[in-house]
């Protein structure tokens, strides 16, 4: 093989990666659009309206006294979820965690349904190192900094 | 008195670090064996200084001396011995001072074994290793000092996370994988030698494989050990989701493995030079990006990263490291001599390694643009997103599958030239297995495309492997006429490095069948269950007894018992529990996994209410977990066989 013949195959080759590559790019960049994860409160799920159906969301806020309703046969449960100035309708499949209850900082992660509901099946219930109810008005942000499994 | 001790075994270590580094720079640009003698000292110096360091926080530790600042945020009282001793590694400022002490073990084992070897490179390596170990050391002796005096110690300390001191794994997984990750500074250092020296002799690229065998394998173990730790503690019965703490292990493990085969073109063909120390100082920089992205807390949100002091100079120092790396790259790459050899063809080894180390690019950078997307999104748009799960299963079970088909094809074919004749008759027996193994699944009435693929390609890979793993001996046997045996362990010693290889591909197999396996034939419920009655899933009936009360020094926990029988057999008591641990308000699950050979059985108590009369569990029924951790111990074994030290005497016999 002479040397203009194995700088051409070089060349050839340097071709191909670079179209391969740049179509790995494009796959990755549109995958990545698809599957994006929000993190979002409830004030701005009812501002995002019809734009928040269908896309997967966290949703972060305080799980409103007295709205906490669970039914063990059907394993649904379902509560209502404020940042204090906006509420959104949970809807869960599975047991409330052992440390659920009213007034604390949850975190579920799921879809608004055309119903102005939101269906969840991760329930995530926020926990820091001390004794503490969670503050009026605490931020999201704060919220997700201490929330299991995140 | 533990405060000033530690932080003076700490500056000790510095400073032996800091003359080590300049020194053997020196040396290497002087060729002077005396100085060269000195920053050997050095490292021996450093290694024993940053042991007392440890050694003294262990001893705080466990003596409860809360006058030192980590026992105070870290230690309790009431924490068993066991979680004690290793809560060195549960927080951020002892995992710093853990990782400067494997640093400096790691280099003064290579201070010691280069002694008398690899003159013109070794000073250059273990001053760059030196100085890579004065950054941790720096922090371990300032912002990160966890030896800071508190001035009016308390007489308890809120203890570990209760996360990391409900498993016994959390004893061994952390310093298993920190071995791997710090020892990846090695090869960097004699990346960093070739560079500076600019000269790669086929002695010193054997030696740079030899020094990425061990930290590789310890990486391996340890992710594994991470995904059979998450498996046991977290309760939803996965072993990998694809966090970034994960990913931030498993993208050096990428480029490491990358490494271990293009460095093979390089010994062979002294092809690949330029690309192969790339590959070893991404590796680094991995690593230390890694670091940064899990102690940092920039995960949390970007903007809550400043708060500690760590991320933005752990930021700085990855920067320097990587512009240091890429003008190095870049100024004297071409210092090494060009290859003699012709790339032939395309059916050929090196060929097969040049598209395996495309296929490990190609994934590095996708789990690596998944993991940084979110951080980057949220600098310039300042909106806070996640990458979810289904971006990286659907991107990489394609490259995960074409890697585990070229690990069939690529052994099948010889160095240089090819035909497709031979390759084909080569291939006979294992590609019709394939198609064997695809049919009977279709037959047997699996319908799920990458389930079916995943077996009929591992199927192929496995039976390549085999036969790479049989035939030297058997073919030993025939020209020697010795018994088979015999042949085939003297075949196996002789030809250990490969025959090693193979054993980690065989793992590999393993590994991708019991993923497709447990992945794709995964069933789960959730359900809740009344005192004394019982229900049933997947064929295993799980009645309710009750819960009782286990109260601990550290902890109290609910256990709730199930009685489980699948198709009638007794499978005896699960016994799932709920852990509160004094000083936290979280409730940490330990579920109970009945484990087997053909499927697990996970059962994860989400709650009882207040009289035990309802037990809420989540159920999961996965086949074939058990081999995921099987085929780490053969990907382990086979590291240990390709790296057992044998005597060239023994090794021609």
């Amino acid at each position: 093989m002479n040397d203009t013949e194995a700088k051409k195959r070089r060349w050839y080759l340097v071709g191909a990666i670079a179209v391969a590559s740049s179509a790995l790019g494009i796959i990755a960049f549109g995958n990545i659009g698809e599957n994006l994860v929000y993190f979002w409160d409830p004030s701005q799920v009812v501002a995002a309206g019809d734009k928040s159906i269908g896309a997967t969301i966290r949703l972060g806020g305080v799980v409103e006294t007295g709205t906490v309703d669970w039914n063990p046969d059907a394993n649904e449960l379902e509560f209502i979820v404020t940042d204090g100035s906006e509420t959104v309708e949970v809807h869960c499949s599975g047991a409330p965690p052992q440390m659920f209850r009213e007034g604390i900082g949850v975190v579920v992660e799921g879809t608004m349904t055309k119903s102005g509901i939101f269906k969840s099946d991760r329930l995530m219930v926020k926990h820091s190192n001390e004794y503490k109810a969670p503050s009026e008005g605490e931020s999201v942000e704060e919220l997700y900094k201490t929330v299991e499994k995140l | 008195m533990i405060p000033e001790l530690g932080r003076a075994a700490v500056l000790l270590g510095l400073a032996a670090c800091s003359i080590g580094a300049v020194t053997g720079i020196w040396a290497g640009k002087t060729g002077r064996t005396d100085i060269w003698k000195y920053t050997r000292w050095m490292a021996y110096i450093f290694m024993g200084a940053i042991s007392i360091a440890v050694a003294l926080m262990e001893y705080a530790l466990i003596t409860h001396d809360y006058s030192v600042k980590y026992v105070s945020e870290i230690g309790s009282n009431e924490t068993p011995l066991t979680f004690t001793i290793v809560s060195l590694w549960s927080s951020l400022d002892g995992s710093i001072l853990l990782w400067a002490m494997i640093l400096a073990t790691w280099a003064a084992v290579f201070a010691y074994k280069m002694r008398s070897k690899h003159p013109e490179h070794a000073p250059w390596a273990l001053g760059s290793i030196l100085l890579v170990g004065i950054f941790f050391t720096f922090l371990v002796s300032g912002i990160a000092n966890p030896f800071t005096r508190i001035p009016e110690p308390l007489s308890n300390g809120p203890g570990p996370n209760p996360l990391l001191q409900n498993h016994i794994l959390m004893v061994i997984h952390p310093p298993t994988l920190y071995l791997g990750y710090v020892g990846m500074t090695i090869p960097f250092g004699m990346a960093c030698a070739a560079l500076l020296s600019g000269n790669l002799s086929t002695g010193w690229a054997r030696a740079m494989r030899r020094w990425m065998l061990v930290p590789w394998a310890s990486l391996t173990v340890g992710i594994i050990l991470g995904g059979w730790w998450s498996y046991e503690v977290l309760g939803w019965g996965g072993y990998w989701a694809w966090d970034p703490v994960e990913n931030a292990s498993f993208l050096p493990w990428l480029t490491a493995t990358a490494f271990i085969h293009s460095s093979m073109v390089m010994e062979r063909k002294e092809h690949l030079k330029g690309w192969t120390i790339a590959l070893v100082m991404s590796t680094f920089l991995l690593t230390l990006l890694g670091t940064f992205m899990t102690r940092s807390g920039v995960f949390n949100s970007v903007h809550s990263f400043t708060q500690s002091p760590i991320g933005p100079i752990f930021l700085v120092f990855l920067g320097f490291a990587l512009v240091v790396s890429v003008i190095l790259l870049a100024a004297r790459v071409d210092k090494f001599t060009p290859s003699k050899h012709n790339w032939e063809g395309p059916l050929s080894r090196e060929i097969a390694f040049l598209a395996n180390n495309l296929l490990f690019a190609a994934f590095t950078f996708t789990v690596l643009l998944g993991t940084v997307y979110p951080l980057l999104n949220e600098v310039l748009t300042d909106v806070q997103i996640s990458v979810g799960e289904p971006y990286f299963n659907r991107m990489s079970v394609p490259i995960c599958l074409a890697i585990v088909f070229l690990m069939g094809v690529g052994p099948a074919l010889p160095w240089g030239r090819g035909t497709a004749k031979a390759l084909i008759s080569r291939l006979i027996i294992p590609g019709s297995i394939m198609l064997l193994i695809g049919a009977g699944c279709l037959l047997a009435g699996l319908r799920e495309p990458v389930a079916i693929l995943t077996f009929s390609v591992s199927g192929f890979a496995g039976v390549v492997t085999l036969q790479e793993l049989f035939e030297p001996g058997m073919q030993r046997a025939k020209a020697t006429q010795e018994p088979l045996l015999k042949s085939l362990l003297t075949a196996w010693r002789i030809g250990h490095r490969r025959a090693g290889g193979y054993i980690v591909h065989f793992g590999v197999v393993i590994i991708a069948v019991a993923i497709a396996a447990s992945s794709v034939y995964r069933s789960e419920t959730e359900m809740t269950i009344r005192e004394g009655s019982s229900k049933s899933f997947m064929g295993y009936d799980i009645s309710y007894v009750g819960t009782e009360r286990v109260d601990e020094p550290h902890r109290w926990s609910r256990v709730a018992r199930f009685q489980i029988e699948q198709d009638g057999r007794d499978l005896g008591l699960a016994e799932p529990r709920l852990n509160h641990y004094k000083k936290s308000n979280q409730a940490i699950g330990t579920p109970t996994v009945i484990s087997g050979l053909d499927e697990d059985l996970y059962l994860s108590l989400v709650q009882v209410d207040a009289e035990g009369k309802m037990a809420s569990l989540s159920i999961v029924v996965e086949p074939l977990v058990w081999w995921l951790w099987f085929g780490g111990g053969v990907m382990l074994f086979g590291c240990i066989v390709s790296g057992w030290p044998v005597r060239k005497k023994q090794a021609a016999a």
